[in-house]
């Protein structure tokens, strides 16, 4: 089959021209190395089906990344075959840097078309670009664009297949010469007013009106979380449950006899004859209320915010403010967004520390997220069962993990052999998020956390019922009382909470909840389920991502921080 | 005329890169950014205790490490 290569530098919106034009969603961010491994996706041209891949960013051809090296050896060696079209995306705002690319294309000799996009933007930077003079110029096809609103895709894809091999020539150390030379033939800048948006920008990266600025965005961030989150739990899935589920579960309940292991399993222990959906630990009571009425409430809320700031351009920044801080811990400013992400779900903050360039970063980024942050599935049950006895214990436990973030972090940098890569990236300008593409991008996280975490919900609740049954529970919690009681002053039953932890934190926490904890024990098991190991669905993507052996590394560092900042709180609350 | 790094340059000057030094690696990322020898570039801004830079190339706002943006040499722009 035909593949249809989409080329260019990174943040000029590739991904977003592979969705219009395969269909297929992927995440499309205002940051530079979303995407490190490539995805594929299908069109027809002329009625012919052709494969099209949404190749990783790249700057240049001779490769100072890991995301540039994979772009071009898929380029080598689709290059190979014949009928293969590679199409260079270009950010018309920055004609001159982009084509540093474009021209490495052509030297390849490969079937090309060139893409503007970003054509939106080009009228009110003050950028007037004569696209038909560039095509005379590189002599193959040029097409105007804009991404967001689909405009020129159409005749992107009608002019495919007229993509060829350019004719134009130029001797290698003459390029950005050259460059020089088109870009004043095709380009004519009018002056112009710094927009709003870029005063913004400079005032939310220099470091006196960048911090406040900071702090006062994460402020709102948080705020905006929780009044989303609770509103949509008070107002939409606790009334639903109330409601109209439990009593269909009473009623199922007496069906099943009010007892018995099946009933159990279903639907769990009746506590006053009623249905209690934290506690009573059925499939289709707790198994169903804590995924969809107590976490998924606060990923949507979290990711509707995360995905505002991501595509607003702001978290670039707020790398920047922290770069000095995240030096520290051997890792550069950027590795807080794989940081971010992960205070969502694990699962997606392990899966893109693949941005950092070494490996080096990457375990202590990966060590560092499955150890000091708790995802939302564990935030949101901690804040439900350590919030009511008021926002002490909440700030325990937060800012605990907090202080081994920074003193882990600091550990790791002293301990690990190897240096930190200072940071060198592109800081996109700020721009409105595009809406669409916004609730898009929500769907697509909310629908990835459902699909990872309720079966594991599902299976937890079910597992927790069969260990009940088969005293199994008691047994281990007998073998590990040394630990568990002697250093982490929890009672015997926590243990479960403990096993459980390894398939699904908020399953765990819930399971707490009949043990009768005092707020104390309270904040211990809550910092200790945190910290003590990734949830299984986190622990398979960092296999993969570290390697066996970096993982058994890794796990060993979580264990034993886990023990040691649980027995410090023991002792010292 | 005055040639600095560009953590020796002030926030908010402008002037022409002049020479690029460092490892070829780091060499061939600034080029990749737009950061040559001839371009002109403008400091917006730096962090506190030896954080990154901040310049303006072109449309283009990069951010540098500390030691990074010692080893590049700029012309400052008189006036
Ligand atoms: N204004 C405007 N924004 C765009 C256009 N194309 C993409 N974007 C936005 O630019 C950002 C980067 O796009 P993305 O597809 O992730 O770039 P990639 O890194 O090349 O895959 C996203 O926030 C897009 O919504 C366009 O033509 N005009
Ligand atoms: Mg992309």
């Amino acid at each position: 089959m035909k593949k249809i290569l989409l080329i260019g530098n990174p943040n000029v919106g590739k991904s977003v021209i592979f969705s219009r034009l395969t269909g297929v969603h992927v995440i499309a961010s205002n940051y530079p190395g979303t995407t490190v491994e490539f995805t594929k996706g299908y069109m027809r041209i002329k009625g012919e089906k052709a494969e099209v891949i949404d190749v990783p960013g790249a700057y240049t051809l001779e490769p100072s990344s890991k995301a540039e090296q994979v772009a071009v050896d898929m380029l080598d060696s689709a290059a190979e075959e014949d009928g293969n079209i590679f199409v260079n995306i270009v950010d018309a705002t920055n004609l001159e840097r982009n084509l540093g690319l474009t021209l490495q294309l052509i030297k390849r000799r490969v079937p090309l078309i060139v893409c503007l996009n970003f054509w939106d933007e080009t009228k009110h930077t003050g950028v007037h670009i004569d696209a038909e003079k560039l095509e005379k110029i590189l002599a193959v096809p040029v097409v105007p664009t804009c991404g967001i609103t689909g405009e020129g895709i159409k005749s992107l894809v009608s002019r495919m297949s007229e993509a060829k091999v350019s004719t134009f020539q130029y001797e290698d150390e003459e390029r950005w010469s050259e460059i020089g030379k088109i870009v004043d033939t095709v380009q004519k800048l009018t002056h112009r007013h710094h927009t709003l948006l870029e005063r913004l920008g400079d005032a939310s990266i220099h470091p006196i009106t960048g911090i406040p600025i900071a702090i006062i965005v994460l402020f709102l961030a948080f705020k905006v979380v929780r009044l989303i989150g609770e509103s949509l739990i008070g107002y939409i899935l606790e009334p639903l449950f109330e409601n109209l589920w439990a009593p269909l579960m009473l009623k199922l309940s007496a069906l099943l006899g009010s007892s018995g292991f099946i009933h159990d399993v279903l639907i769990g222990k009746l506590i006053d004859g009623k249905i209690a959906f934290v506690e009573s630990m059925g499939v289709l009571t707790t198994g169903l209320f804590v995924p969809f009425a107590m976490v998924l409430p606060y990923i949507v809320a979290f990711y509707l915010v995360l995905s505002f700031l991501e595509d607003s351009g702001y978290l670039p920044r707020l790398g920047v403010l922290l770069d000095t801080l995240m030096h520290k811990f051997g890792i550069h400013g950027l590795a807080i967004i794989p940081m971010l992400l992960g205070i969502g779900c694990n699962v997606p903050g392990a899966l893109a520390t693949r941005v950092l360039e070494t490996k080096r970063e990457r375990f202590i980024a990966a060590t560092l997220m499955a150890i000091a942050v708790p995802c939302m599935a564990q935030i949101a049950m901690v804040f439900g069962l350590v919030g009511q006895y008021g926002a002490n214990g909440l700030g325990i436990v937060f800012g605990t993990l907090f202080i081994v973030w920074i003193i882990l972090g600091l550990l790791l940098n002293l301990v690990l052999k190897g240096e930190s890569p200072e940071i060198f990236a592109e800081i996109p300008p700020y721009r409105l998020p595009y809406f669409p593409a916004l609730v898009k991008k929500l769907w697509m996280r909310t629908f990835g956390f459902l699909k990872d975490a309720v079966p594991y919900v599902l299976l937890g609740v079910l597992i927790v019922n069969i260990l009940y049954a088969l005293r199994i529970i008691e047994f281990i919690g007998r073998l590990a009382a040394p630990v568990v009681t002697g250093i982490l002053g929890l009672p015997e039953e926590a243990v479960g909470a403990l096993i459980i932890g390894f398939l699904r934190k908020d399953v765990a926490v819930g399971m707490l909840v009949p043990l009768g904890l005092t707020m104390h024990q309270m904040i211990v098991a809550s910092v200790v389920l945190t910290m003590y190991f990734p949830c299984i669905a986190t622990f398979v993507i960092l296999v993969k991502e570290l390697g066996v052996r970096d993982m058994i590394k890794s796990a060993t560092i979580m264990i034993i921080s886990a023990l040691t900042v649980g027995g410090i709180l023991n002792l010292i609350l | 005329m005055e040639d600095v790094n560009l953590v020796q340059m002030r926030s908010g000057e402008e002037g022409i890169v002049v020479a690029i030094h460092g490892g070829f690696g780091s060499r061939r990322r600034a080029e990749s950014l737009g950061i040559r020898v001839g371009v002109s570039i403008k400091k917006i801004s730096a962090q506190f205790m030896r954080g990154p830079i901040i310049v303006q190339v072109g449309n283009t706002t990069i951010a540098l490490g500390f030691g990074i943006a010692q080893k590049i040499v700029v012309r400052k722009r008189l006036g």
